[in-house]
């Protein structure tokens, strides 16, 4: 998993509630082999035309927002199915920070797994940084995981509160993998003696393994 | 301290407790099949890793496969290219396969069990919610999400909580025609499909001693159906007749030793569960369900219920619209409600004394006029072992479609499925709003009573029948 120290970005604003994961990626596009490649998918039902041509108005079609990697969107934002393909639809699409006010628990959780950091603030925050959001290129904002706040276009900064695990498994770039794996010693002693006083347990050995 | 047998099993899992309470919980046995692992499989490939422990780990495919003539390749490009897509990794990372065309193959489910390698006191999980079928053999075995089965393949362990204890007991002894489909009908009409939420179930009690293999394992199937993380039942001579000289049981010696060992795990009889639940086995009916939720369940003799005899106008709603979905009118008597289809398959019910159990009935009978019937035996081997009983005649005598091994028509994912407005006595474990394909209409009940079904042409209760 990448790092996530400071993302200095163009942010999208989508002033919606309740963007859920069924609008983040249709179920249509599940039936896939892959996390990646989703991310020309995300967001369809509004991104493309019936034809299959983009539709000019939504705002992951215009310049610059084609280039976000922060959304700023409103509440209960990534509820739904518990599938992990939202995530990885806009981690594919180059999102790496969602701002709202409220998260679909399983969503919020799945972001961390997948290096993108949701980060919580109240309602005319979330709104005032739309704002900052709407002047395009010209107004990048920076979050910083570290110091834990958003400077914005003005130079004025946002604190916001995020778990201590996570801050530093985003940090390091540990996905859970990463992290277990940090316990390897442990997870072989374990298997060591398992091996040694448990001799009896099997493995699944086929002469004709594939 | 006394512990029950999720305790116990827990406690021999658990490499590291981390500061927080999470426990790195070691796993011996990961299932895999064609629709959850592909992405698992990329991201190890995207970050380099190995799969840690390719001998244990076993794959099959079942969801998408055809049960009709294996001969011919596979219509549907998704579905071939997700079991062309398993095959590659499988031989890309080593890891053992059942194939398509073999006699192996099977719904993950019922192959576990049949190998022998899903075995008691293990920890096994899989990329599907009804992992919990394993809990039969006295495993702890539970559903995983792509994440986790990544990470499974990666480190062999968990990242994982401790679950609460439930205990669900089941006294006295059943009536005739009475199944361990109906116990547990029961069961999840009593307790909801919220029920067991964030409790592991153990079942036990007289009723539940008396079940074969088959049986406890339709139990535990369909503890996830009551919301429980997993079900469980304490290994016992059932459970080690049903092992011993499995291709993967540990043999001779071994076998002994494990054994010694298995019968260490059954809960202390002074363990305390979080929540017990108690049942009477005589009050149990031949059951089936009339919504579409697992635990919208009447006895055989039974009524539809009338949305207005409930209180809470926001159950009352719901009620009418499952009564819209389903067809049904308030009121009316579920035996004599005439069916399109009957199928007899699914990890729930698709083991060899299923099949005797429906073919008991199907003897001798035929199929009414108008309705389709299928069985779809669990896997190569218990259509082998169908056949060698003859029971593939009595079926196809008797009008029902004998069909090859796969998860059917228990979800709408290959090409036998519902249509819409077709009603299906089923032996599947969901009932949900066009799980069985868009528009259809499931009736949850035992393989007998969709066998009766079957040649009555409606529901009927199956004690007229033996
Ligand atoms: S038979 Fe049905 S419930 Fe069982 S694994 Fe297959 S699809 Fe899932």
């Amino acid at each position: 998993m990448d790092r996530f120290t400071t993302l200095t970005a163009v942010a999208a604003p989508m002033p919606a509630e309740n963007i859920d994961t069924d609008q983040i990626i249709p179920a249509r596009f599940l039936k896939t082999i892959q996390r990646s490649g989703l991310g020309k998918n995300a967001f369809a039902a509004q991104r493309y035309n019936d034809d299959g041509s983009e539709n000019p108005d939504f705002v992951l079609n215009r310049e610059p927002y084609r280039h976000a990697e922060i959304l700023v969107t409103l509440d209960n934002f990534g509820c739904g199915s518990s599938r992990e393909h939202a995530p990885w639809a806009l981690l594919d699409f180059g999102i790496r920070c969602v701002i709202a006010p409220s998260f679909a628990d399983i969503f919020f959780n799945n972001c961390f797994k997948n290096g993108i950091l949701p980060i919580r603030l109240p309602r005319e925050i979330c709104e005032a940084l739309m704002e900052d959001a709407a002047l395009g290129s010209n107004a990048r904002l920076t979050v910083d995981l570290q110091a834990q706040c958003i400077h914005r276009p003005d130079g004025s900064s946002v604190a916001f509160e995020v778990d201590g695990f996570r801050k530093h498994m985003l940090i390091e770039g540990l996905d859970d993998i990463g992290q277990t794996l940090q316990h390897e010693t442990a997870i072989a002693g374990f298997e060591r003696k398992r091996a040694l006083e448990e001799s009896w347990r099997p493995n699944i050995v086929m002469e004709d393994a594939s | 301290m006394a512990r029950t047998l999720f305790d116990k099993i827990w406690d021999d899992h658990v490499v590291e407790r981390l500061p927080d309470g999470t426990c790195i919980l070691y796993i011996d046995r990961h299932l895999l099949h064609e629709v959850t692992s592909p992405q698992a499989f990329e991201g190890l490939r995207m970050s380099g890793r190995r799969l840690r422990r390719p001998d244990a780990t076993v794959a099959v495919v079942d969801h998408n496969v055809p049960t009709s003539d294996r001969s011919l390749p596979i219509e549907e490009p998704e579905s071939r290219l997700q079991i062309e897509t398993l095959e590659k990794n499988v031989a890309e990372f080593g890891v053992p396969y059942f194939r398509l065309r073999s006699k192996d193959q099977g719904i993950v489910h019922v192959v576990g069990p049949e190998q022998g390698i899903s075995l008691p006191g293990m920890t096994i999980v899989c990329g599907d919610s009804h992992t919990s079928t394993h809990g039969a053999m006295g495993a702890l075995a539970f559903g995983i999400g792509t994440s986790e089965v990544e990470h499974v393949m990666a480190t062999q362990t968990l990242l994982q909580k401790p679950a609460r204890n439930m205990r669900i007991t089941v006294s006295g002894q059943v009536g005739p025609g009475v199944t361990a489909k109906d116990i547990m009908l029961a069961i999840i009409g009593k307790i909801g499909t919220a029920g067991g939420t964030g409790h592991v179930m153990e079942f036990a009690g007289d009723a539940i001693r008396a079940l074969d293999m088959a049986g406890r394992m339709t139990l535990c199937n369909m503890s996830i159906e009551a919301g429980a993380r997993a079900g469980l039942i304490a290994p016992d001579e059932t459970t080690f007749a049903y092992i011993e000289g499995r291709r993967f049981a540990p043999k001779g010696d071994d076998f002994e030793k494990a054994c010694a060992y298995w019968r260490t795990l059954a809960t202390d009889d002074d363990a305390v569960f979080d929540t017990e639940v108690t049942l009477d086995a005589a009050s149990i009916q031949p059951s089936l369900t009339w919504g579409t939720s697992p635990e919208d369940v009447i006895g055989i003799d039974g009524v539809v219920p009338d949305p207005a005899g409930f209180s809470d106008p926001a159950r009352a709603r719901q009620v009418q619209r499952m009564l819209d979905y389903m067809g049904l009118e308030a009121g009316q008597k579920i035996a004599g409600t005439r069916i399109d289809v009957a199928f007899i398959g699914s990890c729930t019910n698709s083991r060899i004394e299923d099949l005797r159990s429906a073919a008991a009935i199907a003897r001798g009978r035929h199929v009414a006029p108008g309705v389709r019937a299928m069985v779809v035996p669990g896997s190569g081997h218990v259509k082998a072992a169908a056949e060698a009983e003859g029971l593939d005649r009595i079926f196809v005598e008797a009008g029902f479609e004998w069909r090859e091994a796969g998860c059917s028509m228990c979800l709408g994912m290959n090409p036998d499925r519902l249509t819409a407005g077709q009603r299906c006595a089923s032996t599947s474990n969901r009932n949900f709003e066009g799980r069985q394909g868009p528009g259809g209409r499931t009736h949850l009940c035992s393989p007998a009573m969709a066998a009766a079904a079957a040649v009555s042409g409606c529901f009927v209760d199956v004690r007229e029948m033996v």
